[in-house]
């Protein structure tokens, strides 16, 4: 995804090939800016996309093109989200929900930065576990749910298993993919200097590598968060997911709606925090790097 | 002599490793008394009852394949559709863009239950989970694939009078065919994972249903076998994904190492 590429990341950010290919799409817009539509930004468009959709929303199941028992109106939902945010039980799910995100997240992003440089200490060490990581990597998650619910029922250890099985190979990866971007001359260069192991590794591996890094905790955070919500749709480990499971067995349509929205929300909010740290901890670097798809 | 050596030196390190990680499973359960943990001989035993011998291929398996496969299909299609003309209109994307961010950044798990609400849990619902949740990546990198394509190119294009049709077939869509197959190759680890938890989920039928049934019904060697198909599928359709691409865009690595200097 490169979504980023189009956004400044930084002040210092060069005009790279993505932002010249954007500018180059904004000037023949500006040169024939005539009257009437046309003169209008783009943000206005946003919103009135924003508004159209939602008036549908309400629109559509009042008027009975979509089945309103199924699909209630925007407006139905929305006071069921306001129901929601009073109740107690919704605050201790969702704190539930973030909880098992941020402490899966946080293992596996741990474990992926440790052996993943472990194993690029090593040329070898690459050769003899590429096989393995790529035979890994593609298993899904989810395959391992049974398990879970075996060894710990619905324990939040259920949900921490497979988040940070399926978090972990997009860190792993990124950081592989990064070490092996090291600049040769500067390599020689802190050789002919005398580095010592930890100051090559503070000063060269450890910045080419982060970008790379910064990527793969992006891929994971939402990783991640999907993997939370299945555990608890289909484990039943208390959460946002179990809320939505429930309100669904017990007919409470405009709940699940409600819920479904709260997770959308959560699941943006997830986004602007990675991008923000990736921001903040890149802050120094000059240009994105290249995003390595997962 | 030579690359007779050289070749089963690679051999080595591809098998090197996943062998003594079998045999050590092999060792570390052989005399295992573990109830969860069977031995891995007695695993292999099972697979062979439980998945080779019986129908299950036909009643579980291909269900779930199809299912799979249908909504992948749709998925790319629908995203790859619906990605170009975002790319080439810039106020149809200005428009939808909010909306289509705040539906990708929902959690395709959770329709499952929306979906079943209005769709009820046989292989429609599945598959319109599977294309809801495994658009997203497909149709962003489409668009995001097509405002992308080269100045130049298109310019060159526009002045030979390559319009329509043809500006799509052999500009646009080669053009942004990097970022799609990116996209793609997200999208099919969404589709199995969607697959699997639908059927986990409500179903009578399926991999991630029977998988469920062994465990619900403490049949543990076979659930293990379960998992082990559920892990190879993942695996097998990576490496298809692999070849594809591979042949897909073979242009286009082809290009990249002629230019080491821009990547």
């Amino acid at each position: 995804m490169r979504a980023t590429h189009s956004e400044p990341i930084t002040a210092f950010d060069s005009p790279g090939r993505d932002s010249e290919t954007d500018a180059a799409q904004r000037r023949p817009v500006a040169a024939d800016r005539g009257p009437g539509i046309r003169n209008l930004p783009d943000s206005v468009f946003g919103v009135g996309g924003v508004l159209a959709f939602a008036a549908l929303l309400e629109l559509l199941p009042r008027m009975g093109v979509l089945p309103r028992a199924y699909f209630p109106p925007l407006s139905e939902m929305l006071a069921a989200l306001i129901g929601l945010l009073g109740r107690s039980s919704f605050w201790t799910a969702l704190f539930d929900t973030v909880r098992g995100w941020g402490i899966g997240l946080a293992i596996a992003v741990a474990a992926g930065i440790i052996i993943g440089f472990l194993i690029s200490t090593s040329a070898q060490l690459i050769r003899i576990t590429a096989s393995t990581i790529e035979f890994l990597r593609p298993i899904p998650s989810v395959a391992l749910i049974p398990l879970a619910v075996l060894l710990f029922g619905t324990d939040i250890r259920s949900t921490l298993l497979l988040v940070v099985y399926a978090s972990f190979w997009p860190i792993l990866i990124q950081v592989l993919h990064g070490v092996q971007d090291i600049n040769p001359v500067a390599r020689d260069t802190t050789a002919s200097y005398g580095f010592s192991r930890w100051a090559v590794f503070r000063y060269l591996i450890w910045p080419t590598a982060l970008p790379y890094l910064m990527t793969g905790v992006r891929l994971s955070a939402s990783v991640a968060l999907v993997l939370t919500i299945s555990a608890e749709l289909i484990i039943g480990s208390p959460g946002l997911g179990t809320e939505i499971a429930r309100s669904q067995s017990s007919n409470a349509t405009a709940d699940v709606y409600a819920t479904v929205i709260v997770t959308g929300v959560l699941g943006i909010v997830v986004n602007i925090l990675v991008r923000s740290i990736e921001r903040r901890v890149l802050s120094w670097h000059a240009s994105m790097r290249k995003d390595v798809s997962a | 002599m030579t690359t007779a050596v050289a070749v089963s030196k690679k051999t080595l390190y591809v098998i090197g490793l996943p062998v003594v990680l079998i045999a050590l499973w092999w060792a570390c359960t052989a005399n295992s008394s573990s109830y969860y943990f069977p031995s891995l001989g007695k695993i292999a035993e099972t697979f062979g009852s439980t998945w080779l011998t019986t129908d299950r291929l036909t009643n579980d398996v291909l269900p779930s394949m199809a299912r799979l496969a249908a909504g992948y299909a749709l998925c790319v299609a629908l995203g790859t559709g619906l990605g170009m003309f975002l790319g080439l209109h810039r106020r149809a994307r200005a428009t939808a863009e909010p909306v289509l961010e705040f539906f990708r950044a929902i959690p395709p798990p959770v329709l499952i239950p929306v979906l079943m609400i209005v769709a009820g849990i046989g292989d429609g619902m599945k598959v319109l989970v599977i294309v809801l949740g495994a658009v997203w990546p497909v149709l962003l990198n489409t668009v995001e694939g097509v405002r992308a394509v080269d100045e130049v190119l298109s310019d060159t294009s526009r002045s030979y009078g390559i319009t329509g049709i043809a500006r799509i077939r052999y500009l646009v869509l080669p053009g942004a065919s990097p970022q799609i197959i990116a996209g793609m190759r997200q999208a099919l680890s969404i589709s199995i994972i969607l697959m699997v938890i639908s059927e986990m989920f409500a179903s009578s039928s399926g991999l991630g249903f029977t998988v469920v049934q062994f465990q619900r019904g403490f049949a543990i060697p076979q659930m293990w076998s379960g998992i082990i198909v559920l892990g190879l599928l993942g695996f097998l359709l990576s490496l298809a994904f692999g070849v594809f691409e591979r042949r897909a865009l073979g242009w286009y690595h082809g290009l990249l190492q002629s230019q080491p200097g821009e990547k």
